[in-house]
């Protein structure tokens, strides 16, 4: 079998042409055929064009041997994109039945440099999904780790998320989640995390169950930083399919105005306010005048009904999407007003 | 306003081949279909699609196609759903879709959805709401819709509708402006944009642009040019 010893890097680096491997001398490499006039031809270099060329003559035998074995991971190296390549050696691990945690590490060694390689995350899935419930642990372990070099790879998350449902683990994931908000509370990723944890994991009780927790959670990375989006998406998720249980909360309205008067930050806390408006809530005296004492420059007297007011503000102060609250504006219901 | 450098644009499609030992060119050996697609589009759109010789580049994509229907991205590679569309796209491109046998490349990609309704990439299961739009754009393409379950189809890709109305690339996966492009465009050609949340998912879009006046993909991540 392959050496498992080997880095990579270090095989590069002392790559011996196959042309000249005593192991290789039987075979005739076969070179690519792009025809007579090639469509957007690719100026390969010798070394690429030569290991493809003897992948090609394995792959059409079909040899699946252990010298194809070694091959693939050289041409996968070489261009971890070839899909065609590492399907071969899924080929190869079954018919030798190649060691699969060697391979789990073979992965590893490599999943840095190729953190969003949808051939090398299908593949550990692939893997993983062979080993079974075992491989939990070193799974959770994998992307935690590829997630400390970027907390938001997507093919990270999304294998997590595969192997939680696909093999468990669950015990920790809302702790996890809550170590990489403390990490940075504007962590999208992590809030979808949590979101995902709390409405799907067999061990806690539900979104339900865990809303007023969750709100309460919500809330406090609300305050702390006003402008992060994420929270304010989150806490609208909580109350996912039960709007009137949304604009019944008390929270829901009090979060935004604590925010309004800081005076600061703002803008979510207001465009939360006009779709609480826009759902049902009747907003107090107290909600006119925070936004009255916004001072809010150029948007001139603001009108009478708060919906209309709230855009009008909101134009002025995220000018970026002036046209979107202009277009908030024109579908208010024209009987909503404060109280 | 700049305008754009149409020519110089044409230029550097064209000779691609020049960049002689980039690490680019490599890479992109296994997708060359895809790489087709995207050049030929801009010659097109730029009206230069005559620099290339229409025969040399048909002819090539047929070699391209396995026995199976499905196209790989390149010859001898096998066959995914990716490079199909790129394929029958650039023949659409050419007003050369007959060409195909539209029932043996739809049977490709017939065979490729699930019990749940998604789609698989290739046979080795990858699933991925691209490739629920990758399947019904193609067959749509191809005018073979009906081949598949829809309502199915449009049930996976609900179910990967989240609660900021975007949509991820599982049931779960965090909202994705590249995934959502997948999952309303294969809703809107499956006649299922009712499932849509339109305002909510529209204000998300809306908070995709940033300062600089480009999109990100998600929240707190930078603008980039794909968005």
């Amino acid at each position: 079998m392959e050496s498992d010893e080997g880095d990579e890097q270090q095989q590069e680096a002392e790559r011996l042409p196959l042309s000249q491997r005593p192991e290789w001398s039987d075979v005739t490499p076969i070179p690519q055929d792009d025809g007579p006039n090639p469509v957007v031809p690719i100026a390969y270099k010798p070394e690429f064009s030569e290991t493809m060329s003897y992948f090609r003559a394995v792959y059409y035998s079909n040899e699946r041997s252990s010298r194809s074995f070694q091959l693939t991971k050289e041409a996968i190296c070489l261009n971890p994109g070839n899909y065609t390549v590492w399907h071969f050696r899924r080929q190869i691990i079954e018919t030798l039945h190649a060691d699969l945690q060697d391979e789990l590490a073979f992965v590893g060694r490599i999943a840095k440099s190729n953190s969003k390689n949808y051939q090398l995350w299908h593949h550990r899935r692939w893997v993983a999904e062979k080993l079974g419930t075992g491989a939990v642990n070193k799974e959770l372990q994998f992307t935690k780790k590829m997630l400390s070099l970027d907390a938001k790879n997507y093919h990270a998350w999304s294998h997590r998320q595969w192997v939680l449902q696909a093999l468990g683990g669950w015990e920790d994931e809302l702790d996890y989640c809550q170590m990489l908000l403390g990490e940075d509370i504007f962590n999208n990723s992590a809030w979808n995390q949590r979101y995902f944890v709390v409405t799907r994991s067999p061990l806690l009780g539900g979104l339900i169950a865990m809303r007023d927790s969750e709100v309460n959670f919500t809330i406090e990375a609300i305050l702390g930083n006003p402008e992060n989006e994420s929270p304010w998406r989150y806490l609208r998720g909580l109350y996912k399919d039960d709007t009137e249980s949304w604009i019944n909360d008390p929270r829901m309205s009090s979060v935004c105005l604590k925010v309004l008067s800081t005076k600061s930050n703002y803008v979510f806390a207001l465009s939360t306010l006009l779709d609480l408006i826009c759902h049902g809530f009747w907003p107090s005296e107290e909600f006119r005048e925070a936004i009255n004492a916004l001072n809010t420059p150029d948007s001139g007297p603001l009108d009478s009904d708060l919906g209309r007011a709230i855009c009008r503000v909101l134009e002025c102060v995220d000018p970026l999407r002036c046209n979107y609250w202009l277009w908030r504006k024109s579908k208010l219901p024209l009987t909503v007003s404060s109280q | 306003m700049g305008e754009l450098a149409a020519d110089k644009h044409v230029k550097y499609i064209i000779s691609v081949e020049k960049k002689k030992d980039s690490f680019e060119s490599v890479v992109m050996e296994h997708l060359r279909l895809n790489g087709a697609y995207w050049g030929l589009t801009t010659l097109d759109i730029l009206g230069k699609l005559d620099a290339v010789d229409e025969e040399d580049v048909i002819s090539w994509i047929l070699k391209c196609q396995d026995e199976s229907g499905g196209f790989a991205g390149n010859i001898g590679h096998d066959p995914h759903v990716l490079y199909t569309l790129s394929a029958v796209q650039v023949l659409a491109l050419f007003d050369k879709v007959d060409i195909l046998d539209a029932d043996k490349v739809s049977n490709y990609i017939v065979g490729l959805q699930n019990e749940d309704g998604s789609f698989s990439g290739d046979i080795w299961g990858e699933v991925d709401t691209r490739f629920s739009y990758i399947a019904i754009c193609c067959l749509s393409i191809l005018q073979r819709l009906d081949k598949i379950n829809v309502d199915k189809a449009v049930e996976y890709i609900v179910s990967c509708k989240n609660l900021d109305g975007g949509f991820g690339c599982t049931p779960g996966g965090e909202s994705h402006s590249g995934q959502i492009f997948c999952c309303v465009g294969a809703l809107a050609i499956a006649g299922a944009l009712h499932h849509v949340d339109k305002d909510l998912l529209g204000w998300w879009l809306c908070e995709r642009q940033v300062k600089s006046g480009g999109l990100n993909g998600r929240p707190e991540k930078l603008p980039d040019v794909v968005m």
